[in-house]
């Protein structure tokens, strides 16, 4: 049996596998892929944000327990940033979640941005994909996030979750810039400080001064404390309430359908760019052009829209 | 760092019980900062949650620090676990207060290299770079 069908059957060191094809971009990767393709768009994807050391991966570590006793299969992806410097990174975000290793249920997944701006990896989607094909209910991404660069999870995400914690001055006012119109519920965790209750109300007087979401949805505040496993049920109970929220306005599906055009029109861009240069060098003319663009005997705009008038007489239609 | 060059995984980890892993998190340190996607699973693992992370991290290499003289244990029953699920390949390396005795030991059972302490870090991430390659994946 291949890797893809032991995928199929949720085993663990396959999907592993397949999903070290997809970071490391070999070409068997796509193979993969495609063959998992008509098994994905079944779980459940949270997005959990926030500034390093929110407690992001404590939470995460008992949501899966949370869910586990619900019977769910999880799945945990967990971001951190590769060292501009070396290129290495150190990804730690297991230390929290090392009891659920063993359980055939969970798949924790650790990845480095490699490079990659957004806050997510360039892996990420496929990875979640792999987990989804496995038959996982519920995906967590874990991502480090405070600012208005970071957002691509909640193009990635159904649910998108901001930790926070108190003491965060200045924080506080970068998420007023970036992330107060995309968290979908606010937690504020460290709840066992004194000054949560603070922070919560910080919060809540920056969301009433906000205007009101284009979709309706009013996101909770959540106080919760991960080492003491306070305010879970809550947490677990909005995190319901927005899945819900989605399904009943159609945006779960309407979600799923904005990923696939992303990931289609992601492809096809890639895909057109590398077949034009690769047709161009192929025949010789790529240095040529670039040589008469240079020397504004031709402009580059003419010379694109020649180029893509013949692609268009070539292509058939699909 | 080449655009198409396989980026290659260490995990790193703390078996049993004993004491503190600074010399786990210096080594992981200069991993990183040798261009090394370090996975650090932290203190207090036991070789089952050691084998599960490497196998769902999908690992070119595993480091242990074992400062408790139960090393004659633990390698030989990593590296035993390690096959029973198809992940022989991964190259596993160690550290700590080890009797030079125990080394031809290990390495009899299947440890690739220990570092004793005070190795110098340059030589511990030259080694790693000369001996753990990304693991080959076909589908
Ligand atoms: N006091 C307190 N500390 C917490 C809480 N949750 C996490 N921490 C601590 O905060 C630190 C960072 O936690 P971690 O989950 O790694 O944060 P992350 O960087 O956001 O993933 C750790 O030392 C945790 O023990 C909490 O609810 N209360
Ligand atoms: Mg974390």
């Amino acid at each position: 049996m291949g890797l893809v069908d032991q995928v199929l059957k949720g085993d663990k060191k396959a999907a592993a596998r397949i999903m070290r094809l997809v970071e490391d971009d070999l070409p068997e990767a796509r193979e993969a892929l495609k063959r998992l393709y008509p098994y994905t768009g079944r779980a459940y994807i949270i997005g959990v944000t926030g500034p390093p050391g929110a407690g992001k991966s404590s939470l995460v570590d008992l949501l899966v327990e949370w869910f586990r006793k619900r019977g769910e299969g999880v799945g945990v992806v967990a971001v951190d940033p590769t060292s501009p410097f070396s290129g290495g990174a150190i990804l730690g975000d297991r230390i929290r979640m090392q009891r659920h290793s063993t359980d055939p249920g969970v798949f924790i997944k650790s990845l480095a941005t490699r490079g990659h701006l957004g806050g997510l990896s360039k892996a990420t989607d496929d990875v979640i994909q792999v987990m989804d094909a496995m038959g996982k209910d519920v995906i967590m991404v874990e991502t480090v996030g405070v600012g208005q660069d970071e957002v691509d999870i909640v193009k990635t995400a159904d649910t998108t979750m901001l930790v926070t914690v108190p003491g965060l001055g200045d924080d506080i006012q970068a998420i007023k810039a970036g992330i107060l119109e995309i968290a979908d519920i606010f937690v504020v965790n460290k709840g066992d400080k004194p000054e949560a209750d603070k922070t919560v109300r910080e919060l809540e007087m920056m969301l009433d001064m906000s205007t009101p979401r284009e979709d309706g949805w009013k996101p909770p505040i959540i106080k919760v404390s991960a080492v003491k496993g306070e305010g879970i049920e809550e947490l677990m109970e909005a995190l319901k309430t927005h899945r819900k929220f989605l399904e009943t306005s159609g945006r779960f599906e309407s979600y799923r359908k904005d990923r696939v055009v992303c990931t289609f029109e992601n492809l096809l861009r890639d895909k057109l760019f590398q077949t034009a240069i690769a047709k161009l060098k192929g025949n010789g003319s790529y240095e040529r052009l670039i040589s008469e663009i240079f020397n504004k005997r031709k402009d580059p705009y003419s010379v694109v829209e020649r180029l893509s008038c013949q692609c268009e007489l070539e292509s058939k239609r699909e | 760092m080449e655009k198409d060059e396989r980026k290659v995984k260490i995990l790193i980890a703390k078996p049993g019980l004993d004491g503190h892993d600074r010399g786990a998190k210096v080594v992981a340190r200069a991993l990183r900062d040798s261009g090394f996607e370090v996975i650090y699973t932290g203190l207090h693992q036991s070789l089952d949650q050691i084998v599960h992370a490497a196998m769902e991290e999908d690992v070119d290499g595993i480091g242990l620090s074992i400062l408790s003289g139960a090393h004659m244990y633990i390698f030989p029953t990593l590296i035993e676990k390690l096959k029973e699920q198809g992940l022989d390949d991964i190259v596993v390396f160690g550290g700590g207060i080890i009797p030079t005795d125990d080394i031809p030991k290990l390495k009899e059972a299947g440890v690739k290299q220990i570092f004793l302490p005070g190795t110098a870090l340059e030589e511990i991430i030259e080694w790693v770079r000369e001996n753990v390659k990304p693991r080959a994946v076909s589908l």
